[in-house]
């Protein structure tokens, strides 16, 4: 597969916020503003970083993603979709009774490698998944996305110690640092300190980063694959905006899990084509 | 009669698996010298990981494992295996159904001088009220051996529970347990008795005491809990309709209440629980823990008398 630009990738990430916004509005519940802050890493990983075989979803020698933070599943599932995974007219289907995109991702969801959703243990899934393909001397990568509210889980620290202890150099993890969480921000709810610190001091090779910029997450996803040489698991912490794209819902901890009506919707979609925030 | 705990069983067997099926992984928790997991870490350290004291990571490393093909075996104290992992297998494990086998050592009151802390009494009942799960627990050494193959060889998530002390072996190696369907080892017909675990010889015992007083007992070994064997417990209600249930667990939710289930939704038979009667144990020998609850011999006559 020819390697994607940088504008071919911002045109895939707007198009999936636009996918995301109108998901929701659909399915009237849901997640849109974390979902919005995920968007730039996972249209990176799914669209220029990671193995994947959308025919064959279950080839042995594929990636493996765990999104840990679960609830902001449409940005997966909207990739997913644009990848072949399975038809985008399932994404019209969200949330709905016997729909194979449960409000929390399950693996009835092609693409989909463990179910998430209750929060802080999609990192230990990604370390299982790990230190099984290093077993069996597999060259496939982990990529796990977290969010800084969830590294609050006590689960989150056993599974980075567990990765220092078997040097998954090929796990990599992503922190969406969006600094909100439900009850307010992550330092009024509960301070996180440095989070790159943290995962230093447990071992890992870390990279700060703005995570909402594209050609920031692919200088450094290229960094981890070509450049770095230490045997550390890795840990991307990527400084994002809740609601990014979005004028309304931008660092409003409020859009944290309520779907937008229609003429919200609308004014959602009008900022993600007007590149809002971007330019 | 010779006596050996069913962890010894369940060390031998799956260091036999282990060669066997490279796709056997052990997941230890720091115990594995108590739960007899320490042999197969020595002699297939690429197949064993250590996570420390950290149960709730290890129930997950075990599902993301489960997902590349491997058999992992996450093993712990019944206690942390049911309780402090209990979200983590629900949500990741037995939810998606994976092929992980949760390996509960100490079961029971046997970690009796432990105390309360670590005596799971309630962890059969917990995982049996997980949907997907199989949940079972051998009577003696070699149903311990044949038990854990057969959970290795079954598709998908199972708990199994040892304990900790040398039990009487009351079987030998021919004999021929299958998961879901309970093992007769005698028949009778004036009252049956249901058992699991530890108890079942206690079981024994107890008919061979009621067969001195012409009371003629059916013992069944109940090993799985779940799913029940409902036709075996059905015979028992239609052909004898007194059961004693006996089982080293809080009389809630385990094998006395699986049966009551049976029998209530039959609308006939009478039944008797044997078991921790919904409060917690505490430090002493685990005989006087098994007394001081009723789990005897005399406890069974007499329960099989006044029923």
């Amino acid at each position: 597969m020819k390697k994607k630009t940088i504008e071919e990738l911002k045109e895939i990430a707007k198009d999936i916020r636009r996918k995301v916004v109108t998901m929701l509005c659909r399915a009237g519940s849901g997640h849109p503003g974390g979902s919005l802050s995920v968007t730039d890493f996972i249209t990176a990983c799914y669209f220029s970083e990671m193995n994947l075989d959308p025919k064959n979803p279950k080839w042995e020698d594929r990636d493996r993603f765990v999104l840990s933070k679960g609830h902001v599943c449409p940005a997966q599932y909207a990739a997913l979709a644009k990848l072949g995974f399975f038809p985008e007219e399932t994404l019209q289907t969200l949330r709905e009774e016997g729909s194979i995109l449960q409000g929390h991702p399950n693996m009835q969801c092609p693409g989909v490698e463990i179910p998430t959703g209750s929060l802080g243990q999609g990192v230990a899934c990604a370390v299982g998944m790990a230190i099984a393909l290093k077993m069996d001397k597999k060259n496939s990568r982990v990529f796990a996305v977290l969010g800084d509210g969830e590294c609050q889980e006590g689960e989150v620290w056993e599974a980075a110690q567990t990765a220092n202890k078997y040097q998954l150099d090929n796990l990599i993890l992503f922190v969406d640092n969006n600094n909100l969480q439900i009850d307010g921000t992550t330092d009024e709810v509960m301070p996180n300190r440095d989070l790159g610190e943290k995962f230093k001091a447990f071992g890992f090779e870390i990279y700060n980063i703005d995570g909402n910029d594209m050609a920031q997450i692919l200088r450094t996803l290229d960094a981890v694959r070509l450049h770095s040489h230490s045997t550390k698991p890795k840990c991307i912490i990527g400084q994002t905006t809740k609601g990014k794209g979005v004028s309304f819902m931008e660092n409003v901890a409020d859009w944290h899990g309520v779907a937008p009506n229609k003429e919200q919707c609308e004014q959602a979609l009008k900022d993600i084509d007007a590149n809002y925030s971007f330019e | 009669m010779k006596k050996i705990a069913t962890r010894n069983g369940f060390g031998e067997e799956i260091l036999a698996l282990g060669k066997e099926n490279k796709n056997i992984v052990v997941i230890n928790a720091d115990i594995g010298k108590s739960c007899k997991t320490y042999e197969f870490a020595q002699a297939y350290p690429e197949q064993e990981i250590n996570v420390g004291i950290a149960e709730q990571n290890a129930a997950g490393i075990a599902a993301g494992m489960a997902t590349c093909g491997k058999i992992p075996f996450v093993v712990t104290y019944a206690i942390f295996a049911s309780l402090r992992m209990c979200e983590m297998v629900r949500q990741e494990i037995a939810y998606p159904k994976l092929n992980v086998k949760i390996v509960g050592s100490h079961g029971g009151l046997s970690p009796a001088r432990d105390g309360a802390s670590h005596q799971a009494i309630e962890d059969m009942g917990v995982l049996r009220t997980l949907p997907n799960m199989t949940v079972i627990m051998p009577a003696d050494y070699w149903a311990a051996k044949k038990l854990t193959r057969a959970v290795a060889e079954h598709k998908g998530p199972a708990y199994i529970r040892f304990t900790r002390d040398s039990i009487p072996v009351i079987y030998d190696e021919n004999v021929e347990l299958e998961i879901g369907k309970a093992h007769m080892i005698q028949d009778g017909n004036d009252v049956a008795i249901i058992a699991n675990g530890d108890t079942v010889c206690i079981a024994v015992e107890a008919a061979q005491e009621l067969a001195k007083e012409n009371i003629s007992a059916r013992v069944l070994d109940m090993h799985t809990i779940k799913p029940l064997d409902v036709d075996a417990v059905v015979d028992c209600i239609e052909n004898i309709g007194k059961i004693i249930t006996v089982e080293d667990h809080t009389i809630i939710n385990g094998l006395g209440s699986a049966v009551c289930e049976v029998v209530a939704e039959r609308g006939k038979g009478k039944v008797k629980r044997i078991g921790v009667p919904d409060k917690y144990g505490e430090s002493a020998p685990y005989e006087r823990l098994l007394a001081i609850n009723g789990i005897t011999v005399e406890g069974i006559v007499a329960a099989a008398k006044n029923i």
